[in-house]
C-alpha cells in the first residue's frame, strides 16, 4: 500500500475525508515552497501535491499560472521539484507531484519516475495525460511502484470512467467543475454525482477537486468524497502576502487548520 | 476540370484511429475534453462520408470563398529561379489566404453539430479574421484569443473581427502570443464545451484537429495536381510551402504525398538565423515533445518548458508544429529547412518587382527556399504554395524597406540581379 493509500485509510477510519494541500514547488522559492509546504504539513494537510511549474498550463486558472509564472521566472528547475518532493516527503506525509506530461517526457519517464520514488515521492497526478497516451508511464509506475493518478470529469462517460479507474492507483482525481483550477465561492451541484459514478467503477478513493477555498465547503465536499483537493485558495495566500514570508505561512497555517475542520464535520 | 478530385489516399496519410502519424500526434488534453474531441471525430467523419456536407462545403468554397484558386505559371520570377515556378495563388481566395477553406469546413461541421457558437485562437489575426468570416457567414456567436502583444502589433485584424461581430479577448497570460492564445482557448473550451465548437486555426494539437483540418484544406494540393497535370502535362518535380503550424503545407503536400516522384519541402521561419536561437525552426531545430495535445517537435529548453519563437512573420511563429509534418520529416518523405527574416524580405520585394504580387510574408519565405531549391533542382518544374497575401504586412514591410522615406533602399534592385538564394 503507497503512502497516499495509507493517508487516505488513515483519514477514512477516523470517519473523515483527507485534505490534499497543493503549492508549486518554487513557490515563492525553492526554499519558500518547502518552509510553506512544511507548514501546511503540520497544520493538517494529509496528503501533499508538489506542481512542477510549466509554461503552458492549460488546466489552471489566472491564480496558479500566476504562481508557475513566477517559480520558472526566477529559475525553477525539474532537479529542484525533486529536491522539495525530498525535504517534504522527509516529513513523512504521502507526496505527490502534479504535473503536465512535457517536462517528464523531456526528463526521460523512467529516469523521473526512478529520481521521484528515490526523493520519496508517492506519485504524480497528470492533468494532461490520460490511459490513452501513458504506455510507457504506466510501465515506469510500475517498476518504481508509484501512483498513478488520472483525473475524471463531469464530461466523462461511463465508459471512460471505468477505463480511467482502471489505471488509477493511490485515489482518483475527480476534477469535478468544467472548467480550470481556481477558488469558487460556491461548490458545483456535478461534483457528487461525478464522485457517486466514480465509486461505482472502482474501491479507490475519489479526491475532488473543484475550488475549495474554506472550511464550510471543505465540510460540504467531505459530504461525499474521500478527499479534498486544495490549490488554488493556497496559491492565492501566498501571492497576497507579497513577499512578506510570516504573513504567508501565518495564512497557510490559518487555512489549512480551517480546511482540517472542515473535512472533519463533514 | 473537378474541384476536389482526390489522390490516391496513400498509407503515410492515414494516422492510425487514435490520431497517431507514426510516433507523433495523439491526444494528450484533459479528461475533460476526451468525451467533445470523441464527439467531434465522430460527427466530422460522419460529415466527410455524407455526399450532402462535401456538397455544401465545395459549393461554398466555390461561390464565397473563390476556389479553385489559379496555378499561375510565374515567368518572370522562373526566369530569375532557372526553374519553372507555378505558383498556388490561395492569396485572392476571400479574406487573402489558405485559411478561409479551413474555418468554413469547421464552421460549418459546427452547424451540423447543432452547436451555435465557436471559439479561436489567432496570432496576427489572420485565422481570427477568417474564423469570424466564417461566423458572420453561417450566423454563428464568434469569441476570439488573441495574445495582448499581438493584439497591439495587429490593431488593424482586431478592427477586422469586430467589424464581422466578433468578440476578441486579449490574452495577457504567459508570453502574451500566440501560443498563450491557444492555452487561453482550451481553457475556455473546457468550460464551453457543451454549447462551444473551438475552430482550431491550423494542422496540429489533438485528435482529431490535425486530420480534420488536413481535410478542409487538401483542396490545396489536389487542385494543383490536377491544374499542374493539365498545365504540363506532367507531375511537378517538387512541390514547396511554408511551415509554422502547418496548415497551408498540409493541404499542398496532401495532394502529393503519394506520388514518390514529387519532392516535398517545406520552409520554416529561420528568423535571425536557427544558430541566433531567435527564430521558429520547429522541426529543424526543436526536439520532440508534448505540446498543445500532440507529440511533435516542439522548441523547448532541457526541463521541457516551452521556448518562446520568433519570426518576422507571425503566421510562423510558433514553438510547435503540426505532428504530421514532424512525421513526414521523421520518415524522409519531406525536407524541412529554415529561411531567415533577411531572406523572406528579400523574396517578399522580389516578387513584388517581377510578378507585380505582394505575397504575406509567410508566403514569402516558401519563395526565398523555392528560389534556394531552384539552384539544386535547376529546369525543374516546382508548385509553390503562395498561402496568402501581403497587404496585412506592409507595416512590417514599411519599417523593414524604409519605404516611409524617400525610398527603400534595402528594397531588391533589378530582378536580373537579385540576390534571393544566394549562400549566405
Amino acid at each position: 500500500m503507497s503512502a497516499v493509500e495509507r493517508a487516505f485509510d488513515a483519514a477514512r477510519s477516523e470517519g473523515r475525508a483527507a485534505l490534499v494541500g497543493y503549492l508549486p514547488a518554487g513557490f515563492p522559492s525553492v526554499d519558500g515552497s518547502i518552509e510553506a509546504l512544511k507548514v501546511m504539513v503540520d497544520a493538517g494537510c494529509d496528503v501533499i501535491e508538489i506542481g512542477l511549474p510549466y509554461s503552458d498550463p492549460v488546466m489552471d486558472g489566472p491564480t496558479i499560472q500566476a504562481a508557475a509564472q513566477q517559480a520558472l521566472e526566477q529559475g525553477v528547475r525539474t532537479a529542484d521539484v525533486l529536491r522539495v518532493v525530498e525535504a517534504v516527503a522527509s516529513t513523512g506525509v504521502a507526496t505527490v507531484v502534479m504535473t503536465y506530461w512535457n517536462p517528464v517526457e523531456r526528463y526521460g519517464v523512467d529516469r523521473f519516475a526512478a529520481d521521484l520514488a528515490a526523493a520519496g515521492g508517492s506519485g504524480l497526478i497528470t492533468p494532461d495525460l490520460t490511459p490513452d497516451e501513458a504506455g510507457p508511464w504506466l510501465a515506469a509506475s510500475e517498476a518504481h511502484d508509484l501512483d498513478r493518478v488520472f483525473l475524471v470529469a463531469p464530461s466523462s462517460t461511463p465508459e471512460r470512467i471505468g477505463y480511467t479507474v482502471e489505471h488509477c492507483r493511490g485515489f482518483v482525481y475527480a476534477a469535478a467543475v468544467m472548467g480550470v483550477t481556481g477558488a469558487r465561492t460556491s461548490t458545483s451541484d456535478l461534483a457528487a454525482p461525478l464522485v457517486s459514478r466514480t465509486k461505482a467503477a472502482t474501491k479507490l478513493p475519489v479526491g475532488v477537486g473543484i475550488g475549495v477555498s474554506n472550511g464550510d465547503q471543505a465540510a460540504e465536499v467531505a459530504g461525499y468524497a474521500d478527499g479534498v483537493i486544495v490549490g488554488s485558495a493556497f496559491v492565492r495566500v501566498v501571492l497576497d502576502a507579497r513577499g512578506d514570508t510570516d504573513r504567508a505561512l501565518t495564512g497557510l497555517r490559518t487555512l489549512t487548520e480551517d480546511l482540517a475542520s472542515g473535512v472533519r464535520r463533514g | 476540370m473537378t474541384t476536389h478530385a482526390q489522390s490516391p489516399a496513400g498509407p503515410t496519410l492515414v494516422p492510425d484511429g487514435t490520431g497517431h502519424f507514426g510516433d507523433f500526434g495523439g491526444r494528450f488534453m484533459p479528461e475533460a475534453l476526451m468525451a467533445a474531441l470523441d464527439e467531434l471525430t465522430v460527427a466530422w467523419q460522419d460529415a466527410m462520408a455524407d455526399p450532402a456536407f462535401t456538397a455544401e462545403f465545395e459549393t461554398m468554397l466555390r461561390e464565397y470563398a473563390g476556389t479553385p484558386s489559379l496555378l499561375y505559371e510565374a515567368r518572370k520570377l522562373s526566369e530569375v529561379a532557372g526553374a519553372r515556378i507555378l505558383l498556388k495563388r490561395e492569396d485572392l481566395n476571400h479574406t487573402g489566404a489558405h485559411k478561409i477553406r479551413n474555418v468554413l469546413g469547421q464552421a460549418l461541421l459546427t452547424k451540423r453539430m447543432g452547436k451555435s457558437r465557436v471559439i479561436a485562437e489567432t496570432g496576427a489575426g489572420q485565422h481570427g479574421v477568417a474564423s469570424a468570416t466564417a461566423a458572420a457567414y453561417l450566423d454563428l456567436e464568434c469569441v476570439v484569443y488573441m495574445g495582448e502583444v499581438d493584439t497591439q502589433r495587429q490593431a488593424l485584424n482586431v478592427a477586422r473581427m469586430k467589424l464581422l461581430g466578433a468578440e476578441v479577448v486579449a490574452v495577457k497570460s504567459g508570453s502574451r502570443t500566440l501560443k498563450d492564445a491557444i492555452n487561453e482557448a482550451l481553457r475556455e473550451w473546457v468550460a464551453s464545451v457543451d454549447h462551444t465548437a473551438y475552430l482550431f486555426g491550423t494542422a496540429a494539437g489533438p485528435h482529431p484537429f490535425p486530420s480534420l483540418v488536413r481535410s478542409f484544406v487538401r483542396g490545396i494540393g489536389d487542385e494543383a495536381r490536377l491544374q499542374c497535370l493539365d498545365l504540363t502535362g506532367a507531375l511537378p518535380d517538387a512541390v514547396t510551402a511554408c511551415v509554422g503550424g502547418g496548415s497551408n503545407a498540409i493541404g499542398l503536400f496532401a495532394g502529393f504525398v503519394d506520388d514518390p516522384s514529387v519532392r516535398i519541402v517545406g520552409f520554416e521561419a529561420g528568423g535571425d538565423g536557427v544558430d541566433s536561437g531567435r527564430h521558429a525552426a520547429t522541426i529543424h531545430a526543436g526536439e520532440v515533445g508534448v505540446l498543445h495535445g500532440a507529440r511533435t517537435y516542439v522548441l523547448q529548453d532541457e526541463d521541457g518548458q516551452t521556448v518562446e519563437s520568433h519570426s518576422i512573420s507571425a503566421g510562423l511563429d510558433y514553438p510547435g508544429v503540426g505532428p504530421e509534418h514532424a512525421h513526414l520529416a521523421a520518415s524522409g518523405r519531406a525536407t524541412y529547412l529554415p529561411v531567415t527574416d533577411t531572406e523572406a524580405m528579400e523574396a517578399f520585394s522580389l516578387l513584388a518587382r517581377t510578378e507585380g504580387i505582394i505575397p504575406a510574408i509567410e508566403s514569402a519565405h516558401a519563395i526565398a527556399g523555392t528560389m534556394r531549391l531552384a539552384r539544386e533542382m535547376p529546369g525543374a518544374t516546382i508548385v509553390v504554395n503562395l498561402s496568402g497575401r501581403g497587404d496585412k504586412d506592409m507595416g512590417t514591410a514599411m519599417e523593414w524597406f524604409d519605404l516611409g522615406e524617400d525610398r527603400g533602399e534595402r528594397l531588391a534592385p533589378d530582378a536580373t540581379d537579385a540576390t534571393v538564394g544566394e549562400p549566405r
